[in-house]
């Protein structure tokens, strides 16, 4: 009786091969680029994948999850309470998955949900998480950056349980397949005993791809000098090279841009192809979210700044003649 | 409201922001000697918004206490928090071994007991370890609603509403004392303490523990094997005019 319940409920019958956890994130009702690349460094572990999705949300991408290559199965936790992702009511959904069916490793992407929920996680598991790796050296051991990324710490985990959130710059994300794997439902068994409420979300609308997985990034800086000077220099340079918009803590902290385009330690960690930097000095918790670029272009007219050390390519030029001129050129 | 607000602040002493962190030659550390070290900024920015909830709200916070968990050297961090306003404070020793996210979180959870806190306001990540962990651990263990990531708290009775940075824009959570909110750069400007208060600082309470005075026992779960700097990048070139930049994304195929 109590067998088949469990059965029912997970997913015993295949209990023995089934090993890594993997959370896909959605957002406006597609996955999540990040979550991908969370994919990406969950299949370097070499164990079976599973892959559970949540909420309204969950719902609406579970199809779009089965194609996800390399995993075996999605399990789907449906229940409105799930929405907006609350760390309260996921942390114990997960803690009853991964317990009753004996995970040993669960990812998440490094994303603002994946960074609220998985602490909150190892707090019910009892288990120190690793925050933001890089690269998975073997099944316990991980690297990640420290001190702005100023130094990459190789760290082993004794945990009997592998909690960690992926830096997505550092994985490409996988690409859907065409085959779907099963689709099964789950519940947690617990009551979260939430007192956390959702009121209310504003989120920035824009045409330019998303920040954190744009092959192309162009980003402002304090040197714009006011917002006119941002929308009016940035977004037609980002418009052509089919960048996505960035920003110094300067250029936020100034009202130029939103904050959620800040790139640095705090901000977002990105890794395009080509980052084009105009008017920021190069501090080093901007540097800590954009050194992994590919190419690194600058353009400021300061020739002692600091962002001329990491620069491919350097320009020292007045931004508001040089950028209007290399639009113009593109 | 029924409670008035007892808040807790930890606070990290961490190699200044502005210092370019150097690994030691065996791989093991970040040297540290003869280097400055301050109050996490984040740490820093949970604090002002403690002074402030206290200042705007006349007879809202009953206390504000402070709490460091590291080396002796941290009471100097827990001075500068008496010289900007808290009231009392406590220093957890646990000597120059950098301890866990979770090890942190379960002597925050003990110091939350003994205080009788109902709110506690931590930064969002400790800017040596980059975990941005401990206060949704704390949160988990203590089975508090969290708020991470906070722009904006606003207190009305028992109830918290707060404004977060999240990826694409922002939302607002609410949630009922006693909670957890970490705190993002935007949330406020911190003050600097005047001489005088510095002066009074002095005088202000700093309760000196050791980790087994809180029943906590410091293992470790992590080891870390090496610490290596990132790849540095090649130098790079620099261009005279627009046109030979355009010339130069082509010829590296970045355009």
């Amino acid at each position: 009786m109590l067998r088949s319940f469990v059965s029912k409920r997970f997913f015993s019958s295949t209990r023995a091969s089934l090993d890594t956890l993997a959370f896909v994130e959605s957002a406006q009702s597609k996955i999540t680029p990040t979550s991908l690349s969370a994919i990406n460094a969950a299949s370097k572990i070499g164990e079976p994948i599973t892959v559970i999705v949540a909420g309204s949300e969950g719902e609406a991408i579970k199809d779009e999850a089965a194609k996800i290559p390399g995993i075996n199965k999605v399990l789907v936790a449906k229940g409105t309470q799930y929405d907006h992702y609350l760390s309260e009511e996921l942390s114990p959904l997960f803690k009853d998955v991964i317990q009753s069916s004996n995970f040993t490793h669960f990812f998440t992407p490094a994303s603002a949900v994946g960074k609220s929920v998985l602490p909150r996680l190892g707090a019910l598991l009892d288990v120190q998480p690793l925050s933001d790796i890089i690269k998975i050296e073997s099944k316990d051991t991980f690297v990640r950056p420290i001190y702005a990324g100023n130094a990459l710490a190789t760290v082993q985990s004794s945990d009997k349980i592998i909690l960690a959130s992926v830096r997505g710059s550092a994985f490409p994300p996988v690409e859907l397949g065409a085959e779907a794997v099963p689709i099964e439902e789950v519940a947690a068994t617990t009551e979260s005993n939430n007192r956390t409420e959702f009121v209310s979300e504003q989120l920035i609308t824009s045409e330019r791809p998303d920040l954190g997985s744009a092959s192309k990034v162009v980003s402002g800086g304090r040197g714009l000098k006011n917002k006119e000077t941002f929308d009016g220099l940035i977004e037609p340079l980002a418009a052509k090279l089919n960048a996505a918009v960035g920003a110094s803590r300067a250029a936020v902290d100034s009202g130029f841009c939103d904050n959620s385009l800040q790139v640095g330690q705090t901000g977002k960690i990105v890794a395009p192809e080509l980052y084009v930097a105009v008017g920021v000095s190069g501090a080093i918790q901007h540097l800590a979210g954009m050194k992994d670029s590919k190419t690194i272009v600058a353009i400021n007219k300061d020739p002692e700044a600091p962002i001329f050390n990491v620069a491919d390519i350097g320009l020292v030029a007045d931004l508001n003649e040089a950028v209007p001129e290399l639009t113009g050129k593109l | 409201m029924s409670n008035k607000l007892k808040i807790l602040v930890p606070v990290k002493r961490v190699i200044d922001f502005a210092i370019k962190p150097r690994i030691n030659k065996a791989g093991t550390g970040v040297d540290t000697k003869g280097v400055k070290f301050s109050m996490n900024p984040f740490c820093d920015i949970a604090l002002e918004e403690s002074l402030r909830l206290k200042e705007a709200n006349k007879g809202l916070v009953e206390k504000i206490h402070a709490v460091s968990i590291g080396p002796t050297k941290a009471q100097d961090i827990l001075r500068t928090a008496l010289a900007k306003g808290a009231d009392s404070t406590t220093l957890v020793d646990v000597g120059d071994e950098e301890v866990e996210p979770l090890a942190v979180a379960k002597l925050l959870q003990k110091v939350v007991e003994k205080e009788q806190s109902n709110l506690v306001i931590l930064g969002k990540q400790a800017i040596d370890d980059d975990s941005n962990q401990t206060g949704q651990i704390l949160a988990g263990l203590l089975n508090w609603p969290q708020a991470t990531f906070a722009s904006k708290v606003e207190v009305e009775g028992d109830n918290v509403k707060v404004t977060r940075e999240v990826d694409g824009g922002s939302d607002t959570l609410s949630a009922k004392l006693p909670m957890i909110i970490t705190t993002d750069l935007r949330l406020n400007e911190p003050r600097y303490a005047s001489l005088p208060n510095i002066m009074k600082a002095k005088k202000k309470p700093l309760e000196k523990l050791k980790a087994s005075d809180l029943g906590i026992e410091l293992s470790k779960r992590l080891k870390t094997l090496k610490l290596e700097e990132p790849a540095s990048r090649e130098a790079g070139i620099k261009v005279d005019s627009v046109d030979e930049l355009v010339a130069k994304l082509k010829e590296a195929k970045a355009i």
